[in-house]
Order: structure tokens, then C-alpha cells, then sequence
């Protein structure tokens, strides 16, 4: 599917629209703006509010501007902070890395197995991905023939050196997290990749060939230039879930590779430490638009869609 | 050395495959795994080859239950969030008006924001209502969360529909409504259902949203979590595998009938 803008009809003669007509778009914007402004943009205020409360369940909350609370969470859970973006950093690499040629196979070498192999990709979506991150337990067990053949060559000596693993073992390491990070949002970098290089004319590689460039040229100068939009896409699409994403820490790790996503949990919802989990949702939150917006000015792809 | 050239020449291609062997393993193991009889409360390690759970997958209490109602959340917060959805994407593609910076900003900000950070901000908001957490709070946060992503699906379809298509139906003095019923709507369809069919996925697969803002409700995903810590029952495999089966089989027949559209169209 191209996805192209249609450029502006012209107009046989300038008028203004009649005032009703000027309103349809403000009908049609008010039932589905208003439930983000409800639902999306009041909650982030109520969240700033708790987050400059004190109080407990049992006394009661109320605002008193205590902005000390940002810095004993960061105090407290600076570690976890800087895991979790190593840890979706990471993630996104190796959903680059991986997802990028399969994007490729799927656009450029599939011929009539393009169908199949894309109902493949998209088909995980459907299963629950809780059940599949657990599958990850069976096959990342001590024992098992991955882990087995991941020791014979010699890799887990290579992960365990960079401490990433440790003693042979996969499951409660860093690596196991990782590895169902990548797992988990490989589908969210694949598609905007496949979308934007679908769109790619098959006539400019061939014109590259037809100017003695290499295949490796033709890439370098050619397709990933074109190919931009996809990446970006594709990157911001994967690390910001992962950034904030707990359940595969949960799943996969242990106590020793929690993330902060993990930490507001468990503020909330069990030591019910309103004031401290909302600080931290609300650094969690700067620290990514921070990192998103960064990343889209230099990437000069503004427009994602 | 031809091997070798071979090799070079289709490293794409294996990488693909590797990626999409790695993609797939997982399913695999669930579908296997379904047939285990495993000894203990967790269904890690293979034991004993049964059929017991595909006999009995509501054999577990609570599964189908919390089932049921993810998917009477899934297809309530398709719907809302298709119908919210869809408004909008036809208003910042076929209009301009002031506010259409903010707009896109209003539609991009969810999709720019960790979940956790969403799920948190919802459950501060729902404290300080003083509001139930149950089915409706779920309901309310999915189709928040999904409304940025059909925007962005009927955004894209839209933008690339030949516009002449309504002028010429105008032309023939067609009404505004008629003509969006019968030529503005059908072409924009394939849009509206790929936007829908992601609500669907994303509402009833949810967790981290659901987890913050369900209070003592169960959904399905939430059942799963719960068995990660107490044990998981082979019933769940079986559930992960008929989703599977069943999901690969939708999009093939979605394909099959778009594929014979195309050949119709083509006499």
C-alpha cells in the first residue's frame, strides 16, 4: 500500500466555506479529543499533583509542594533508572539489527512468499504475549538445548565476560531480558521498516547497478537513506514500550535486573507509596520525551506517519 | 568458493529466515508444550505426552472467565476507539483548521509515552474521582490507549485516496452523505479495519494499563501473570495455541479475499 499525500484539488474560484461547513471538522475532532484530554492529558496533571503530596493511606494525602520527593526516588532507584534504558537501548539495537533484513526479505526477496511470511510477523500479535514471554523460560532453561548450544560455542563465555550472563546460565540474567525485550517489540520495528522500504522503487537499485555500484554501496548510498522513515519509526516504536516495560524483567529476570517500570508497580499498587511512584513515573516520563524528541530533531524525519 | 558466493549473495535471505525463526520459536514452544503432562504446578520442562488440557480447556478456574471478559473489553474498546478513531483521522486529513498542530501533538503524545507512565497517571486520576476500578475503568483507560493507533492507521489510507473519486460522484449530484456512504467509506474501509483489527490486538493483550486499573477484576492477561507467580496450568498453552492457529488463519482468508478482490478488479 503507497502512502502518498493526494495534492490539494484546485479551487475554480476562492470562496469562503459557509460557517457550518467550517465547523465539521470541530464535530468530528470533540468526542475523540475530548476523551484524550479526559482520559490522557487531566491524569498527567493528577499524577503531577500526587507527586508533590504527602500523606500516607491511613492519614490522608495533601499537596504540600514537597518537590523533595523527585530526588529520594532518584536517590533511591538511580539504578534501576539506568538499567532500564540500557536494557531498551539494547533492545532496540538488536530489533534494528535483527528486524532490518527480514524487512527487507519481506519487501525485496519474498516474491510469492511475501504474504505468508508477513502473516507470520503479524500473527504473534494475536497470541498473548505474556504466554509467549514465559515460553522463553522453557527455552532458555538451564539444560536446554539452546542454552546447550549457546555454551558449545563458546557465546555464553563471551556474555558472561561483558556481564551479561553468568556460570553457563541464561534465565535470571540480563541476556534473558534482553532477549524477551527484543523478542517482545521485534513485530513494532519490522512493519514501519517494511512499510518504508515497499515504497522504495525497484528501478533506483537497479540504476545503481547500472552505474558499477556494489550491492554494498547500492545500500549504503541508496536503500538506507531511503529507508530512514522506517528506521525512525521503527526505533522510537520499540524503545519507548521497552523503556517502561516491567513484565519481562519480571518473567526472565531477577531481583538484581528490576526495572523502573517494576519499581512504580510495586509503589502503587502494594507498599501504596503514591507521592514516590508518581515522582518517578513523571522522571520516566521526561527522561523519554527528552530522549524522543532529541532523536526525531537530529533524525530530521519529523513526520512519523 | 561458489558455496561460499552463494552464501554472500543470499546472507539477507538467511538472516531474514533466522529472524523469523526466532520470532516464531516461542509459539512453537507453546504449541508443544500443550501437550505436556507436566509434574508439579509449572509446565517448563517437558514430562509426559497428554491430551488432557485440549479436553478440558476451561478445566482451571477463572481462565475462560477472565477470557470472556478481555474479549467483551477487546471488541467494546475496538469499537469506541474505531468510531473516535476514524472521526479524527477523516477531520486532519480532509479539513484545515486552527489547532491542527495541537491535534497531532494531542494523537502523538500516547504513543510517545511509556505504558507504565500512562497506566500510573490513569490510577492518580481514578483515586482522586474516587472511582470504581472494575470493567469500566479498564474499558475507559483501552480506548484511551488505542485511539492513537487507529488515527494513524485511517490517517494513512485516507491521505492516499484519490480525492476525484468523490468530486466525480458530486458531479453525478450525489449528496455529501451519499456520496460517503457509497464512495468515501468503501475505499476508506481496508484503513478502518486495519485500525480496528490493532485496537483488538493491542485492548485485549494488555497488561501493564489493565494491571494498574482493573482493581480486583481478572482479565485473561492478568490470569496468566498471576499463574507466572502461583503455576501455570497446560490450559493456558492450549489457549495460546488456538489463538495462534486461529489468528494465522484470519489474515490468511483476510488475504485470500483481498486477493480475488484484486483479480475481480483486474477483468
Amino acid at each position: 500500500m503507497s502512502v502518498t499525500k493526494a495534492p490539494p484539488a484546485p479551487e475554480a474560484e476562492v470562496r469562503k466555506p459557509s460557517t457550518r461547513r467550517r465547523l465539521v471538522p470541530y464535530w468530528l475532532l470533540l468526542p475523540g479529543i475530548l476523551w484524550l484530554v479526559v482520559f490522557f492529558a487531566l491524569p498527567m496533571v493528577y499524577q503531577a499533583s500526587t507527586s508533590v503530596q504527602t500523606g500516607s493511606l491511613e492519614q490522608g494525602f495533601e499537596v504540600t509542594w514537597h518537590f523533595r520527593t523527585y530526588w529520594d526516588a532518584l536517590a533511591d532507584y538511580y539504578p534501576q533508572f539506568v538499567r532500564s534504558l540500557l536494557y531498551a537501548g539494547t533492545a532496540t539495537l538488536l530489533c534494528l539489527l535483527l528486524g532490518y533484513p527480514l524487512a527487507y526479505l519481506i519487501a525485496f526477496r519474498a516474491g510469492r512468499w511475501r504474504n505468508l511470511v508477513l502473516v507470520l510477523v503479524v500473527a504473534p500479535f494475536f497470541t498473548s504475549f505474556l504466554i509467549r514471554t514465559l515460553a522463553w523460560k522453557t527455552i532458555l532453561a538451564d539444560g536446554g538445548a539452546v542454552v546447550d548450544v549457546l555454551d558449545g560455542l563458546h557465546v555464553l563465555d563471551v556474555t558472561a565476560w561483558l556481564g551479561w550472563t553468568e556460570n553457563n546460565r541464561v534465565l535470571a540474567t540480563p541476556m534473558a531480558v534482553v532477549c524477551g525485550l527484543t523478542y517482545n517489540f521485534l513485530p513494532f520495528m519490522i512493519l514501519p521498516l517494511y512499510t518504508s522500504l515497499e515504497r522504495i522503487d525497484g528501478r533506483l537499485h537497479e540504476a545503481a547497478g547500472d552505474l558499477y555500484a556494489t550491492p554494498a554501496t547500492t545500500f549504503r548510498k541508496v536503500t538506507l537513506p531511503l529507508s530512514m522513515p522506517g528506521v525512525v519509526s521503527g526505533t522510537l516504536l520499540t524503545f519507548i514500550p521497552a523503556s517502561g516495560d516491567y513484565v519481562n524483567a519480571e518473567l526472565l529476570g531477577s531481583t538484581d535486573t528490576k526495572m523502573v517500570g517494576s519499581v512504580i508497580q510495586t509503589q502503587f499498587l502494594r507498599v501504596l507509596d503514591y507521592p514516590t511512584a508518581a515522582a518517578l513515573s513523571f522522571i520516566l516520563m521526561a527522561v523519554v520525551l527528552i530522549v524522543v524528541t532529541v532523536y526525531i530533531r537530529r533524525s530530521g524525519t519529523e513526520d512519523l506517519v | 568458493m561458489p558455496v561460499l558466493r552463494m552464501l554472500r549473495r543470499n546472507l539477507v535471505v538467511i538472516a531474514g529466515l533466522l529472524t523469523l525463526a526466532y520470532m516464531i520459536l516461542p509459539n512453537i514452544v507453546v504449541m508443544v508444550f500443550s501437550l505436556n503432562r507436566p509434574v508439579g504446578r509449572f509446565n517448563y520442562a517437558w514430562q509426559e505426552f497428554s491430551l488432557d488440557a485440549w479436553k478440558d480447556p476451561c478445566g482451571v478456574a477463572d481462565l475462560c472467565g477472565s477470557l470472556s471478559l478481555s474479549l467483551r473489553i477487546a471488541v467494546w474498546a475496538t469499537v469506541g476507539a474505531t468510531v473516535l478513531g476514524t472521526m479524527i483521522a477523516f477531520a486532519l486529513v480532509r479539513y484545515r483548521f486552527r489547532a491542527r498542530g495541537a491535534v497531532n501533538s494531542l494523537i502523538f503524545l500516547p504513543m510517545a509515552m511509556p505504558e507504565v507512565v500512562m497506566a500510573a497517571s490513569l490510577l492518580t486520576l481514578f483515586l482522586n474521582m474516587g472511582a470504581q476500578l472494575g470493567f469500566w475503568t479498564v474499558l475507559i483507560a483501552h480506548i484511551m490507549f488505542c485511539l492513537s493507533f487507529v488515527v494513524t492507521a485511517v490517517k494513512a489510507r485516507v491521505m492516499s485516496m484519490d480525492p476525484r473519486l468523490e468530486e466525480a460522484a458530486r458531479d453525478l449530484y450525489a449528496g455529501p452523505v451519499q456520496t460517503f456512504v457509497r464512495v468515501t467509506l468503501p475505499i476508506a474501509a481496508p484503513g478502518i479495519a486495519a485500525g480496528a483489527l490493532l485496537a483488538f490486538a493491542l485492548s485485549f493483550d494488555d497488561f501493564i494499563i489493565t494491571n494498574f486499573n482493573a482493581g480486583s477484576t481478572v482479565t485473561f492477561p492478568m490470569f496468566v501473570w498471576g499463574s507466572a507467580q502461583r503455576g501455570t496450568p497446560v490450559q493456558i498453552n492450549v489457549i495460546g495455541t488456538a489463538m495462534f492457529v486461529l489468528a494465522v488463519a484470519l489474515v490468511l482468508v483476510g488475504q485470500l479475499i483481498a486477493n480475488r478482490r484484486k483479480s475481480n478488479a483486474g477483468h
